[in-house]
C-alpha cells in the first residue's frame, strides 16, 4: 500500500490518529490513551498487518517537557513501513507497554527505561538494561548530569 | 588347549627379558644389582614420563600449527625445540592458586591420581624385548583396571574445586570414561582370543608372522577401530573432549588449578595419550615385532635389521599422530550424541565382533592361515 | 496497571529444594570474560542438570553511550563512531548513516560512490561471515577452522588497507561519497580474492558443512519459527534461515545493488543448521554480486560535497536502513535543524537477534546453547552501543 492511501486507511480505523508532517515516511501522532487500541488494530487489521516492530526509540523534548516515543513498524505481508509517534509528559513518564502486541517491544522497552527513566506500565520485567541496577539517573536525558562528566567551555 | 598354544608358535622367537626378571634373578646372588635393577626400572620410568611429556607437547604443538597454516613454535631454542622446557619452567614457579572453599585434601590429590593411573600403565608396556619393567601375566588386564583409576582423578578434581563449571566437567568426565572403558575393553578381548594369553610380551610374540590387525580375519580392522574411537574418548581428547571443553568449561575439571598441579593433569592427558598409543601397537601393530611377511626371507631379514624398540617407537608415534589430527580436524560431540555413540553403536558392534572372533577362533575358520 | 520496576536480583531468586527423588535447579554464570561470549556479555542460566530452563542475559558490559555522544558531534564526525559498534560490518554501518544523511539533506550521489559502496560492503560481508564460520568452528571443537578464516580474511583486510587505510575501524563511507578513491588495479586485485575465496568457501563446506559431527550438533537444534522471529524482530540471516525472505538488498534495493543479480537465501526450518547453511550461501552471493559489478565502475568523482562542508539536516524524523552481516541496522535522526543530531537511534541487529535465544535456548543442552549463540552471530558492541 502506498504512503497515502496507508494513512487513509488507518485515520479511516482510528480518528484519533492525526498525521506527523515532520517525517519522510508515512507517520501517525497518536496520544498515549490510545495508543494500546491504535497498536492492536495496526497489528491485526488485514489490510495492515504491522507484524514486525523494527525500531521502538524516544526522544527527550526537554524544552518543551515531553518525551515523545517513537515507533518504525513494518509488514511482512504487504511490505509497507509506518512511524508512530506519541507524546508523553516528561515529569510522570508513563506509558503502556507493548510487548503483549510485538515481542521485540519487551526488549526495546527496557533500553528506554534505562536510558530514559521512561515506566512502562504492565511490562513483565521492567529492569535495567546495560546500566547496573543501583544506577542514579537517565543518561539520554538531556538534564543528566554525571559527577564524572567533564564539561568543555565553547 | 592345544589349539591356543599352536598359534602362539613363533618361528624366531626373540627372547624377552624384563627388568623384573633380571631383578629377581639377581636376588639371590646379589641382593644389591637386584636392587640396581629395581631402582633403575624407577628412574627409567620417572625419566620416560619426563621426556615424553616434553616431546609430546612439542609434537602437539608444532603438529597444530602446521595443521592451522602457521608454524607453531620458532623462537624458544632452533625451531622451537625449548619450548617446553620454558612452559615447564613458568609452570613449576607459577603461584598454586586454590580456591579457598575448596576441599584442599582431594583437591591436593586430584591431579596425583590422574598422574599416577597412566604411569602406573607405562610400567607393563614391551618397548622392546629388552626393555620392559615386568611383564604381568594378566597384562591387559592390569592395563585396563588400572587406566580406569584416571576417572577418579578427573571426577575429584571436578568436585573439589566447588566450581560449578568443573563439576559438570568432572561429571561429564565419569559418564564418558566409564561408558567407553567397555568397548576398549571388547576389542581388547578379540585381541585375547587371538594371542591366546593376557600378558602384554605374549601377545607381541604371538603377532611374530604377521600383525593381528590383518592376521585376525577382519575381525582385528574392526576391534582396531573400535579401539582407537573408545581411547581417544578415554583420554579426552577432541572429538570426545568434553570434559575438558574449552570452549565450553574454560577448563572443565582443570579451571581451578594452575602451577605445577596443572601440569600433573596436562601431563597425564599427553602421557595417557601415548599409553593408549603403545596398548594399541602392541595388540594390533605387533608391538616391537618388525613387519615380517612368511616366506619372503630376505625381506624378513632386513626388515629386522631395524631394531625393535625403533620399531615400537614408530607405530607410537604414528599413532600418536592420528590422534592429533583428530583433534584438530573434527568439531566436539554434545554429551548425550557420545553416549548413544557408545551404548547403541560401539557396544553392538564390539559384541557382535567379539563373538565373530570367538566362532572363528575355536572353529578354527581360518580364511589364510594364522 | 502499574510499572513495577525490577533489579537482577529479583530475577535470580534461587528455586526451592523439590524434595526427594527430583533434582534441583542451579544457576550458571557465563560471565562477561568467557571463550564463547563473543565479546563481554554475560549469560545467566538456569539449568536442571545439563537442560537449560531459562536464559537471563545480561548485556551492558559495553555500552559506551554512542548514542549520546553522537549528539555533540556532526554528522562526519558520527561515521567514526559506527565503526565501533558492529566492526565487523564497520564499512555497512558507515553506510547506514551515510545514506541516512544523504536522504534527509538530499544529497544525490553518483554511480560511482554506489558502485564503490557495494563491493566494498559486500567485501565486507564475505569478511564478516568468514569470521563467523571459524568462531562457530572454534567453539563447536574445530579449532583449525579459526585459523583457516583469519587466513583468509587477511586477504580481503589487504585490499581494505590498501584502499581506506584502516583493516577494522573503516571511517570510509561518508555523507556525500567515500573518503578515498580506489586505485587503478583494484579491480584485478579484487578479480584474485573472488577466485581465492570461491575456492576457500568451497574448502570451508569440506572441512565443516560435511562433517558428521557438525551436521549432528547443528541440526533440528534451537528451532525458531517464522512468526515468533518476525515478533522478535529478528532479521538478517536469523530471519532468513526461519523461512521469511526478507533482506533489505532486494526489498528496498539501495546502492548498486539493482544492477546485479543475486538470490535470497532462505532456510526452511529455523534450526542451526539453516542459519549456518544461509550464510555460507551468502558468502557465495556476496562473490556473485562483486563480480557482476567489479568490471564496470563508472567514472565521476568520489566526493559530491565538499568535505569541510557542515551537513545540516532540515527538522524532523528520519528514518533509514541498511542490510549489515547481522541484519537490519536502521538509523533514526531526529533533527532540529542544526548540524548535530537532536537524537540519534541506532536500531542494532544484533540487539534484536539476541533475545531470541531467550525462546530459543530452554529445553536445550549447555552444548547446544553453545551452538545456538554461535549460529545466531551476534556481535556484542553492536548489542551494547
Amino acid at each position: 500500500m502506498d504512503a497515502e492511501k496507508l494513512i487513509y486507511t488507518i485515520i479511516a480505523l482510528q480518528p484519533a490518529c492525526r498525521v506527523k508532517d515532520q517525517a519522510d515516511r508515512p507517520a501517525i501522532e497518536v496520544a498515549a490513551d490510545n495508543l494500546p487500541e491504535i497498536m492492536e488494530t495496526l497489528r491485526n487489521d488485514d489490510r495492515l498487518s504491522f507484524d514486525m516492530l523494527l525500531d521502538h526509540t524516544a526522544i527527550d523534548h526537554e524544552p518543551v517537557a515531553k518525551f515523545e516515543l517513537v515507533y518504525n513498524l513494518y509488514s511482512t505481508l504487504h511490505g509497507h513501513y509506518l512511524m508512530v509517534t506519541c507524546d508523553i509528559d516528561r515529569q510522570t513518564a508513563l506509558a503502556p507497554t507493548m510487548s503483549m502486541i510485538w515481542s521485540a517491544a519487551h526488549w526495546q522497552e527496557r533500553e528506554i527505561y534505562d536510558l530514559f527513566g521512561i515506566r512502562y506500565e504492565g511490562h513483565p520485567d521492567l529492569r535495567r538494561i546495560f546500566l547496573e541496577d543501583d544506577w542514579q539517573g537517565h543518561p539520554l536525558r538531556k538534564d543528566y548530569k554525571d559527577p564524572d562528566m567533564l564539561e568543555f567551555e565553547k | 588347549m592345544d589349539f591356543i598354544y599352536s598359534m602362539t608358535t613363533c618361528t624366531a622367537a626373540a627372547d624377552v627379558i624384563t627388568l623384573a626378571d633380571r631383578a629377581a634373578a639377581a636376588v639371590d646372588t646379589n641382593i644389591w644389582l637386584s636392587i640396581l635393577y629395581m631402582v633403575l626400572a624407577l628412574v627409567g620410568i620417572g625419566a620416560l614420563t619426563a621426556v615424553l611429556g616434553v616431546v609430546l607437547i612439542y609434537a602437539e604443538r608444532k603438529i597444530a600449527g602446521h595443521f592451522q597454516c602457521r608454524l607453531g613454535p620458532m623462537r624458544v631454542g632452533p625451531h622451537g625445540i625449548l619450548q617446553t622446557v620454558a612452559d615447564t619452567l613458568k609452570l613449576l614457579l607459577k603461584e598454586d592458586v586454590v580456591p579457598a572453599s575448596a576441599d584442599k585434601a582431594m583437591h591436593f590429590a586430584a591431579p596425583l591420581m590422574s598422574l599416577m593411573a597412566t604411569v602406573l600403565v607405562l610400567g607393563v608396556i614391551p618397548y622392546s624385548p629388552i626393555l620392559q619393567v615386568t611383564d604381568v601375566n594378566i597384562g591387559i588386564l592390569y592395563v585396563t583396571a588400572v587406566s580406569g583409576l584416571g576417572v577418579m582423578g578427573i571426577l575429584l578434581g571436578g568436585w573439589s574445586s566447588n566450581n560449578k563449571w568443573s563439576l559438570v566437567g568432572g561429571m561429564r568426565a565419569a559418564a564418558q570414561m566409564i561408558s567407553y572403558e567397555i568397548s576398549a575393553t571388547l576389542s581388547v578381548l578379540v585381541m585375547v582370543l587371538f594371542a591366546g594369553t593376557l600378558s602384554l610380551s605374549g601377545i607381541v610374540q604371538s603377532q611374530e608372522s604377521g600383525w593381528w590387525i590383518w592376521r585376525a580375519h577382519g575381525t582385528g580392522l574392526v576391534a582396531f577401530v573400535i579401539f582407537i574411537i573408545a581411547s581417544t574418548a578415554e583420554i579426552n581428547r577432541t572429538p570426545f573432549d568434553i570434559p575438558e571443553g574449552e570452549s565450553e568449561l574454560t577448563g572443565g575439571f582443570h579451571t581451578e588449578y594452575s602451577g605445577l598441579r596443572f601440569a600433573f593433569f596436562f601431563l597425564s592427558e599427553f602421557i595417557n595419550m601415548f599409553a593408549a598409543s603403545a596398548i594399541a601397537a602392541t595388540l594390533f601393530l605387533g608391538g616391537w615385532m618388525p613387519f615380517y611377511i612368511e616366506g619372503f626371507e630376505t625381506f624378513n631379514k632386513i626388515t629386522s635389521l631395524i631394531p625393535p624398540a625403533l620399531w615400537f617407537l614408530g607405530k607410537t608415534a604414528f599413532l600418536i599422530f592420528i590422534f592429533m589430527w583428530f583433534r584438530w580436524t573434527f568439531p566436539r560431540l554434545r554429551v548425550d550424541q557420545l553416549m548413544r555413540l557408545e551404548w547403541k553403536i560401539l557396544l553392538p558392534i564390539g559384541f557382535i565382533n567379539l563373538i565373530a572372533a570367538a566362532v572363528i577362533v575355536l572353529t578354527k575358520f581360518y580364511f589364510f592361515p594364522v | 496497571m502499574t510499572a513495577i520496576v525490577r533489579t537482577l536480583d529479583d530475577v535470580l531468586i534461587a528455586p526451592a529444594h523439590p524434595g526427594r527423588g527430583a533434582t534441583q535447579e542451579y544457576f550458571l554464570n557465563m560471565g562477561p570474560q568467557h571463550p564463547i561470549a563473543h565479546g563481554s556479555l554475560r549469560i545467566i542460566l538456569l539449568l536442571d542438570g545439563e537442560t537449560i530452563r531459562k536464559v537471563i542475559p545480561v548485556p551492558g558490559y559495553v555500552h559506551r553511550g554512542i548514542e549520546k555522544m553522537c549528539e555533540h558531534l556532526n554528522y562526519r564526525q558520527i561515521i567514526h563512531l559506527t565503526d565501533r559498534m558492529d566492526y565487523l560490518s564497520a564499512l555497512m554501518n558507515n553506510w547506514a548513516v551515510a545514506r541516512t544523511v544523504e536522504k534527509a539533506a538530499g544529497i544525490e550521489i553518483n554511480d560511482r560512490i554506489e558502485t564503490i559502496r557495494t563491493i566494498m560492503a559486500e567485501l565486507q560481508r564475505i569478511q564478516s561471515h568468514a569470521l563467523w564460520w571459524g568462531v562457530l568452528g572454534m567453539d563447536l571443537g574445530a579449532f583449525t577452522a579459526f585459523l583457516y578464516s583469519f587466513r583468509d580474511r587477511e586477504i580481503i583486510g589487504e585490499i581494505f588497507e590498501e584502499i581506506i587505510g584502516a583493516r577494522l575501524t573503516m571511517n570510509y563511507i561518508q555523507p556525500g561519497g567515500v573518503m578515498y578513491d580506489i586505485t587503478p588495479d583494484f579491480a584485478d586485485k579484487v578479480k584474485k580474492i573472488l577466485s581465492y575465496m570461491k575456492r576457500m568457501v568451497e574448502e570451508y563446506d569440506t572441512l565443516l558443512s560435511g562433517n558428521v559431527i557438525l551436521q549432528e550438533r547443528l541440526r533440528g537444534v534451537g528451532i525458531l519459527t517464522q512468526s515468533r522471529a518476525i515478533s522478535l524482530g529478528c532479521t538478517g540471516p536469523v530471519l532468513r534461515a526461519s523461512g521469511f525472505a526478507y533482506d533489505l538488498r532486494k526489498v528496498e534495493p539501495y546502492g548498486a545493488y539493482e544492477k546485479a543479480q543475486f538470490d535470497v537465501v532462505v532456510g526452511t526450518t529455523g534450526d542451526c543448521w539453516d542459519r549456518y547453511y544461509v550464510r555460507i550461501e551468502e558468502m557465495r552471493q556476496s562473490i556473485r554480486i562483486i563480480e557482476q559489478l567489479i568490471d564496470d565502475i563508472p567514472a565521476g568523482p568520489t566526493m559530491v560535497t565538499k568535505f569541510n562542508t557542515k551537513i545540516k539536516l532540515p527538522p524532523g524524523r528520519y528514518y533509514n536502513h541498511v542490510e549489515t552481516a547481522r541484519g537490519v541496522l536502521g538509523v533514526f535522526i531526529y533533527s532540529d535543524g542544526g548540524e548535530k543530531p537532536y537524537r540519534l537511534h541506532f536500531r542494532s541487529p544484533s540487539f534484536n537477534n539476541m533475545w531470541a535465544i531467550t525462546e530459543i535456548a530452554p529445553g536445550w543442552r549447555i552444548a547446544d546453547m553453545i551452538a545456538i549463540q554461535s549460529s545466531l552471530d551476534l556481535v556484542i558492541p553492536d548489542i551494547d552501543r
